[in-house]
């Protein structure tokens, strides 16, 4: 009877120290972030672009990049994957619903570097060069999955009688889906949007063989664009402290943008669902 | 506004030249077949995916054949493509990662059930391990390389190995940091579906905690929980830059866990840029290969979760 008792009070004390352990390195990393990250935190950072060891330089080209790129990718992406989800939604019990349903679940599970490889295959090989555009594709297809599924249970969630209500008043399923469906599921679909933002704003491995990194500020798609991420990982792995110092500052602004994101996607899950 | 679009439709209907994209049905036709289209993209992305890392890494399969997989030496100067080391080392490094993740999220899901609970302490707890998995895998690395490397050179000092601060151990831990948060809330949701009425009759039979949950829930969420383990498995096998940055990159045979290594992941991304022809050919080889192990992990989770969800 001891024994249980002792089990009971080392198991309960046991899971609570687990968790606690779990959240331990999220703050570990944010005190490290800040302590690094803060005197690098100056105006040159975002005002000045890359530069050699020795001529104080920025990290204004790899914020600018990632603005670009990112937003290229959302452009990409959200079109046909809410189109997708709509349809996934509508006809779950056609064959092409499931297939698209279990292939939206499995790229959200293929390896980062091997979506670099295969638009590199797809786009920089013939084009000849390393592009923003071929980044964007890359970081297109790894938005895809949240997006078809923040579509999909959004729909789903809408009780049918509104779908009902409105074929009975003549409308075609075009117009209910576009007119009664899509603004009841919009809020849903845009935490999605959100959430997959924050998730390819901090990926790099898509990124080297694609966007490639550029030092200089640029506008054009067409040509190689640097990205906070990439910034991070050649500064961070060259030997100069004062290329360091510029990391953990562009690390510092990089988590900023991605825990706004990421913040705000699951207060508008909590709203929404409530 | 609705009535009077649907008017002007009827009316101009018969006499516009796009009659055909005004009336209801084909407008539904159209509109269905767009999504059909979107849908189409989004299922041959994985089939397009195998093809072109068929077709790219076929010059190297055609010259070496799939020996490559045994031999130990990566050697690419020479023409020696042995991939041995990394595969093993991929694989070592993200069973490693799991096995030591295993307490905490399953201390994660046990928990987060708990009636007792404050709901506060819960959303303290959901908040910070999606900020866990928020942050971009480059920071991972760039915080293990400053911050957890120094400890590990301490520690490689004492067991008497050259104190690189990176290596196989190094990249575990990062690892098993970053794949905890994915096992716990899928465990979690899984545990959340096992029927209240089990967990109360076994506390109302005079069963403990422990007893409970090890017994009663544990058994009953076994394949979602499982699955939630394929997945991070899944993870943890094609994670790149964290791993890139703190295992060393060295291509020999991994010889102790102290020292430096390469996964398939991190040799991709070290030598891609500078490879070309066979070289180029053979890295993407790699990549066919970790996306097929990727892929039969991820398939297997999927199929084990929507059974779970469908009972």
């Amino acid at each position: 009877m001891k024994a249980r008792r002792y089990m009971d009070k080392t198991f309960k004390a046991g899971i609570i120290i687990f968790s606690i352990l779990t959240i331990v390195p999220l703050f570990i990393i944010l005190i490290t972030l800040l302590k690094w990250g803060i005197n690098a935190l100056n105006l040159d950072l975002i005002t000045k672009v890359q530069r050699p060891v020795g001529e104080k330089g920025g990290a204004l080209n790899s914020l600018v990049g990632t603005l670009i790129i990112t937003t290229i990718s959302t452009i990409i992406a959200a079109p046909i994957s809410i189109l997708a989800g709509v349809y996934v939604a509508e006809f779950p019990d056609k064959l092409l619903s499931k297939i698209t349903a279990v292939s939206s679940r499995l790229i959200a599970g293929i390896p980062s570097i091997v979506i670099g490889i295969v638009v590199y295959a797809w786009c920089v090989k013939p084009m000849r060069g390393y592009s923003a555009l071929a980044g964007s594709i890359a970081l297109a297809l790894m938005m895809i999955p949240n997006i078809v599924t923040a579509t999909v249970e959004s729909i789903m969630m809408i009780p049918k009688d509104y779908r009902e209500a409105s074929r009975s008043l003549g409308a075609n399923f075009t117009r209910t889906t576009l007119k009664v469906i899509m603004p009841f599921a919009l809020p849903g679909i845009l935490t999605g949007l959100l959430s997959s933002f924050s998730r390819i704003a901090g990926e790099t491995a898509p990124l080297l063989f694609t966007s490639f990194g550029n030092p200089f500020l640029n506008f054009n798609i067409l040509k190689p664009m640097s990205a906070l991420p990439l910034l991070i990982y050649n500064y961070a792995t060259s030997p100069y402290k004062e290329w360091h110092q510029i990391a953990w500052g562009a690390s510092l602004i990089l988590i900023l943008i991605v825990f706004l994101v990421s913040i705000t996607s699951h207060l508008g899950v909590r709203k929404w669902k409530a | 506004m609705i009535n009077k679009r649907s008017k002007n439709k009827s009316e101009g209907g018969s006499i516009s030249p796009f009659a055909i994209f005004r009336s209801t049905k084909s407008q539904d036709i159209v509109f269905v077949q767009i999504l059909k289209i979107s849908a189409l993209l989004v299922s041959i992305v994985i089939v397009a995916f195998l093809a072109t890392l068929l077709l790219s890494s076929w010059p190297f399969v055609k010259t070496f054949g799939l020996k490559a997989l045994v031999l130990r030496v990566w050697d690419p100067i020479n023409d020696n493509y042995g991939a041995l080391p990394f595969i093993v080392t991929t694989v070592l490094v993200s069973v490693l990662a799991l096995i030591l993740s295993v307490p905490f999220s399953l201390s994660v899901a046990f928990l987060t059930k708990e009636r007792y609970l404050p709901k506060r302490i819960k959303d303290l707890l959901t908040t910070s391990l999606n900020l866990i998995t928020a942050i971009p895998s480059v920071i991972y690395g760039f915080w293990g390389l400053f911050a957890l490397a120094p400890i590990m050179r301490i520690i490689q000092l004492k067991f008497g190995y050259p104190p690189y601060g990176v290596g196989i151990l190094t990249a575990v831990l990062v690892l098993t940091i970053m794949i905890i948060p994915l096992s716990a809330s899928i465990a979690s949701e899984v545990i959340k579906l096992v029927p209240e009425e089990l967990e109360e009759a076994s506390y109302a039979l005079g069963a403990n905690t422990y007893e409970t949950n090890l017994k009663v829930i544990l058994p009953i969420a076994r394949s979602g929980i499982l699955a939630g383990f394929l997945l991070s498995l899944g993870r943890a096998l094609g994670e790149t830059m964290a791993v890139t940055m703190v295992i060393g990159n060295f291509n020999n045979f991994p010889s102790n866990l102290l020292g430096p290594s390469n996964t398939i992941a991190s040799l991709i991304a070290n030598q891609f840029n500078e490879a070309s022809g066979i070289h180029q050919s053979g890295l993407i080889f790699l990549g066919l290969i970790l996306f097929l192990i990727t892929l039969i992990f991820n398939f297997t989770g999927n199929l084990l979760i929507l059974r779970r969800l469908q009972k």
